[in-house]
């Protein structure tokens, strides 16, 4: 499904901006991997260089999805292939209400795919049972895009989208950040929901909250942009309890 | 800036030019050229698509003329802290109707900084000065830059050694004498900041005669790079009386250029600021507070151009309106092609206590980069009846809650007059001057 | 910056109707009534004799051609908006050209430029529609207007007068003479004196006491003589206590030419009325090279009495170059005026438009929304005054001015003037210039919505306040002229 290898990556123009210095893995399909990290290892980043985020420029390395290097392409392209990126801060969008943007994306995919585009009618009773089925309240579809959404509510909102857009990669980027235990289990909920066995996921995250209610095939720890461990759930207990101290003495560069 | 045929009081601004004493050669020709611009502009009127002089009518210049203030002598510098903010720890330099008095002056020549007057030793500071003087005040379409440079009788240089951190503010107090009327003065100063320099810069003007005079002061400065100055302009004028200053500035890489002006009394006021933020990475801040009452007319032309990446300038000015006065505040960023990531603020807020006061705000912005974030905002309006019920409800009377509001609208403004002799100096004229603004008796 | 070029010889065509001319006067062919070119007492007198004007009308046109003469000498054309063209020369200009041979226009769809069927076809323009549009067929009313009464057994039962400004001026004179120039009058500006000599129709309404139209009046512009003048006058009175909305669309074919449109509108709400006047202007823009293009000098400006609002939204894609402050004079206590524009520069177009708000009466609020979109070269000002008169107690004002740049090498400025003659006004001004947030833009694509999609959700989204003002139909077509507008500006 995913193949990522020797992956050296960089803020544009920005000289010694490298933050993944050379990360390799592989994901099969119906795998949920979890990456694991400091702040600053490199988390974010590789979850935005995987969509395609042209503020970041990859310097070595590819990223084969699907038996394809995406590297070039463009983030509309990635996500027609099937690759979902929930956002850690999801942007708000004024007047762009949440059914027609997911529709017009939702359209964008079948289009790209040669696939057949869901009537109006179809889209909206999806769209409904989705709301519905994510327990997101109704009102917020009647607003801008994430605009006035609470933290909570931005989460969910991705979770809706992912239910709609039914990506065969997901990656959710510290989704779990800022939630309290009831958003956390409608997150939960709704990737153990769609767990499938040609559906991947990857989550990246700081704690091992999440990963308390979606239990990961494989663990990653991430450090100074490389996975430098990688292991079953117990590596995520091993951070819990002892936090990253041992990986950072091991793995982190002489000067820092 | 467009000029109709020149008015009959040319002639007499002209004789005092042809009054100037022997000056090094290079000087000359300058004050000859500025001169010369000066004749061809004449004074600006509002003519229908002068946008720059839109809401001042300076027609009273065309029919009265004012001459060259004689030398005047003042008492011992143990009056000038009654007058004016002071403190014997700063580094005064006391110019007295447009003439540098060494005598009250203080702390000149100290560490890291020296201040003289270089019309008088020009040869001498030629070398430094020539590059600079005019360059940022240019005489070209500004017929008041012009005017001071033709006839400015002392010239004050400031430089502040490379690397310098001083530790007290330069003072310039100009202080126009008490004397006869329709008397004119062309302060000038030019300020030569060393390269990481860190410098506080005060300019005050204080007008001690009752009758109609005529200033126009000029301040230039030139900034290493990485040098950071702050700047603040204080003008206590009389109501009979025209002040039309002009502060020019331009920042290299790195620098800082700060300035706060506080405004009040004059006539016809003019406070016309402007920074070129010439390299990347410079940054300005812009602020005031004008106060108007009677039939005071207070101008504010801020402009800043942002000609490289990164630069970031703050413009923020207050009003208060009172009487029949009127207030103008005409902000421009200019952000040119290319000066990309470039921040720029621009707000004006006005509070109006009068019918019969008017406030003209113009925030504009011209923007030829995409990569940028810009913003400005204006807002004009009374008294907020809310806050006064609330400080009413706990029992203040009427008239001290609106003072109160009044000076509170006044104090995020004041407050950055950092050095403490000068701001307390400030909220002593505040407390003068709020009680006796014409608000139809709401204060 | 290269501005459009006037070069009117360019085309044989023109040539050929030069040949027509008398020398010594008017040309009253079967196919063609053409006043010669330029202007001149006779030109003005020729124009109000073809229409059959009563002599007032003359009378009136005539003093705001002498006018124009001392204008034109004073050189009063105004120069203070950041727009710039060549001199517009007036005598090398037709001002009266209406109906001609249809050997003029293209003889089948075959010949029309594909590039402008194109556009057609993206903005979903019916197909007889678009012959009209693009000069196929020809019918009476090519420079002038066309004037869709449909509704109009309706209209006349309820009172409402909705007919071409001739049609007025013969049937309804009164109204006509009563308020023809009282909001706009020919001294007030240079285009708008030189529309009050040659205007040659317009539209007019007038609505009775009390009633509240039905339905939108609309009125559909089209220029198409290649270097003649365009000048049309509307006029719209909404009696006390009556309801207009009016819907103004405007488009032009292709042309290399750049061409004169200086309209006057003028509006009048009597008391207790209320008008809303829609605009979307989609006038030939020019080439992507900035070859030719409508210039747009226009001048509108409602009269507000006690209690009336009178509200403009317009939505500008179009013209090479734009100037038009559509304006309220709110006279009457607790009168309301309303602004909402987005105006878009793409290639090389130049638009400066805003409003004034005059307060006068009391209790006079109002409101402006603007958002203005710079692309490619295009240069894009905001100018508007507000101004409250000493005797406007406790009036109101909020303005919102947003500009967004696409691409480094457009422009996008904000003028505003504020002037407050009264303590017990409370005005708010905010305005914001930035570019399309590359987070917006990459959470978008991120969900598979391409890059121009994703700008054109964005750009429509942000312009959401100023477009949910214009009647559905109109929304959707100026959400799809953004669209089409902005083609090539992204990616």
């Amino acid at each position: 499904m995913l193949e990522v290898t020797d992956l050296h990556a960089q803020v544009v123009d920005m000289e010694d901006g490298e933050i993944l210095k050379g990360l390799s893995l592989k994901v099969n399909p119906g795998e949920v991997h979890a990456i694991m990290g400091p702040n600053g290892s490199g988390k974010s980043t590789f979850a935005n260089v995987l969509a395609g985020r042209t503020d970041y420029e990859v310097t070595a390395g590819d990223i084969v999805f699907e038996g394809e290097s995406i590297l070039e392409a463009a983030p509309d392209e990635r996500a027609h292939k099937g690759l979902f990126l929930a956002f850690q801060y999801p942007a708000e969008i004024p007047g762009v209400r949440p059914w027609q943007f997911l529709k017009a994306a939702l359209d964008a995919k079948h289009e790209a795919n040669g696939e057949k585009k869901l009537s109006v009618r179809d889209f909206s009773k999806l769209f409904d049972s989705k709301v519905d089925e994510v327990k997101i309240n109704p009102d917020l579809m009647k607003r801008s895009l994430n605009e006035g959404f609470s933290g909570g509510e931005k989460k969910r909102n991705e979770m809706l989208q992912l239910a709609i857009l039914e990506p065969t990669l997901a990656v959710l980027d510290e989704t779990d950040s800022g939630l309290d235990v009831d958003a956390m289990r409608i997150v939960s909920d709704a990737v153990n929901a769609l767990r499938s066995p040609d559906r991947s996921f990857i989550l990246v995250t700081h704690y091992n909250r999440l990963l308390h209610h979606i239990k990961p095939d494989v663990v990653h720890v991430l450090v100074d942009g490389r996975l430098v461990e990688t292991g079953g759930p117990e590596l995520a207990e091993e951070v819990e309890r002892d936090g990253y101290k041992r990986f950072l003495e091991e793995h982190a560069p002489a000067s820092a | 800036m467009t000029t109709t045929a020149p008015p009959s009081t040319i002639a007499s601004y002209e004789r005092d030019f042809l009054k100037h004493e022997d000056r090094a050669d290079w000087l000359s020709e300058l004050q000859r050229q500025a001169w010369t611009e000066f004749e061809k502009l004449g004074f600006p009127t509002t003519r229908r698509g002068n946008e720059l002089w839109k809401y001042t009518d300076l027609r009273r210049l065309d029919s009265q003329a004012f001459n060259l203030s004689e030398a005047a002598s003042m008492a011992a510098s143990g009056e000038l802290s009654k007058i004016a903010p002071w403190s014997d720890d700063w580094h005064s330099a006391v110019v007295i109707d447009g003439r540098f008095s060494p005598d009250l002056s203080r702390n000149v020549e100290s560490a890291g900084v020296s201040i003289s007057d270089f019309a008088s030793t020009a040869d001498s500071l030629r070398q430094k000065i020539e590059p600079v003087l005019g360059s940022l005040a240019t005489v070209e379409d500004n017929a008041f830059v012009a005017l001071n440079t033709a006839l400015f009788q002392s010239g004050l240089l400031v430089e502040i050694g490379d690397d310098a951190e001083l530790d007290q503010p330069v003072h310039i107090l100009n202080i126009v004498s008490d004397g006869p009327d329709h008397r004119a003065i062309y302060p000038r100063t030019l300020l030569i900041a060393g390269s990481n320099s860190k410098a506080v810069v005060i300019e005050s003007f204080v007008n001690l005669s009752s009758g109609p005079q005529l200033t126009v002061p000029v301040f230039e400065a030139s900034l290493g790079a990485g040098a950071e100055l702050q700047h603040f302009r204080v003008q206590l004028e009389n109501e009979q009386s025209l002040h039309l200053g002009t502060t020019r500035s331009e920042q290299p890489a790195g620098a800082v250029f700060n300035s706060t002006t506080f405004a009040t009394g004059p006539a016809i006021g003019r406070n016309d600021v402007h920074t070129n933020l010439a390299e990347e990475g410079a940054e300005t801040t812009l602020h005031g507070l004008y106060i108007t009452n009677g039939q005071s007319h207070q101008d504010n032309e801020i402009s800043t151009t942002h000609h490289k990446p990164h630069g970031t300038s703050h413009q923020f000015y207050k009003g208060i309106l009172a009487g029949k006065s009127r207030a103008v505040f005409s902000g421009k960023v200019l952000v040119q092609p290319g000066a990309m990531k470039t921040v720029a603020e621009q707000k004006d807020l006005n509070l109006l206590l009068s019918h019969g006061a008017e406030i003209d705000t113009k925030p504009s912005l011209e923007i030829y980069a995409d990569d940028v974030k810009c913003a400005h905002g204006a807002t004009a309006g009374h008294v907020d009846t809310s806050m006064l019920f609330y400080l009413m409800s706990r029992g203040i009377d009427r008239q001290d809650a609106a003072k109160m509001l009044v000076t509170g609208f006044a104090t995020e403004i004041i407050d950055e007059f950092e050095p403490e002799p000068l701001r307390e100096f400030l909220y002593e004229k505040l407390d003068q001057i709020v009680p006796k603004l014409d608000s139809e008796g709401i204060l | 910056m290269t501005t459009p070029s006037k070069t009117p010889q360019t085309i044989s065509r023109t040539t050929d109707l030069s040949e027509m001319e008398y020398k010594w006067g008017f040309v009253t062919d079967v196919d063609a009534e053409i006043a010669p070119k330029g202007l001149s007492e006779d030109t003005v007198r020729f124009i109000s004799a073809k229409k059959n004007e009563p002599e007032w009308l003359l009378e009136w046109r005539l003093k705001a051609y002498r006018h124009w003469l001392t204008l034109q000498e004073s050189d009063a054309e105004p120069k203070w908006a950041k727009v710039e063209y060549p001199p517009i020369d007036y005598q090398d200009m037709y001002y009266y050209s209406a109906p001609k041979s249809p050997e003029d226009g293209p003889k089948s769809m075959d010949e029309v430029d594909p590039e402008l069927l194109e556009a057609f076809d993206k903005l979903g323009v019916p197909l007889h529609e678009r012959e009209k549009l693009a000069g196929v067929a020809v019918d009476a009313v090519f420079d002038s207007v066309s004037v869709a009464t449909t509704f109009a057994d309706k209209l006349e039962e309820l009172g409402i007068i909705f007919c071409s400004f001739n049609e007025a001026v013969q049937n309804h004179p009164e109204l006509v003479k009563k308020y023809l120039g009282s909001v706009v009058p020919y001294t007030d500006n240079f285009f708008a004196t030189l529309n009050s000599a040659v205007f040659s129709d317009g539209s007019f309404a007038y609505v009775p006491p009390g009633v509240k139209c039905p339905i939108e009046l609309m009125t559909y512009f089209r220029i198409n003589t290649e270097g003649s003048g365009q000048f049309e006058r509307t006029l719209i009175i909404a009696d006390k206590d009556a309801y207009v909305s009016y819907l103004e669309g405007c488009t032009a074919p292709i042309r290399r030419t750049s061409q004169l449109h200086a309209a006057v509108v003028e509006l009048v709400a009597l008391d207790d009325a209320e008008i809303k006047y829609s605009t979307v202007q989609n006038w030939f823009p020019g080439t992507k090279d900035g070859v030719g293009g409508v210039y747009n000098f226009v001048t509108k400006r409602g009269r507000a009495d006690r209690n009336s609002k009178i509200s403009w939204t317009q939505v500008e894609t179009g013209s090479a170059i734009t100037w038009k402050y559509p304006s309220v004079i709110l006279r009457g206590d607790n009168s309301v005026g309303e602004f909402y524009s987005v105006a878009l520069t793409n290639n090389h177009q130049q638009a400066d438009t805003g409003t004034k708000m005059i307060h006068i009466g009391k209790n006079t609020k109002s409101t402006i929304v603007s958002k203005g979109i710079s692309a490619g070269q295009g240069q894009n000002t905001y100018r508007g005054q507000v101004k409250i008169m000493p005797g406007a107690e406790n009036s109101t004002n909020h303005t919102q001015c947003d500009s967004l740049l696409i691409g480094d090498r457009c422009g996008a400025h904000t003028v505003p003037y504020i002037e407050v003659q009264n303590p017990t006004a409370q005005l708010e001004h905010e305005a914001s210039t930035s570019k399309v947030s590359d987070d917006q833009l990459f959470y978008l694509m991120q969900r598979g919505i391409s890059e121009e999609e994703a700008h054109h959700m964005i750009i429509t989204g942000w312009s959401r306040d100023v477009i949910r003002e214009l009647p559905f139909e109109f929304a959707m077509e100026a959400s799809q002229l953004l669209k089409v507008s902005l083609e090539g500006a992204v990616g």
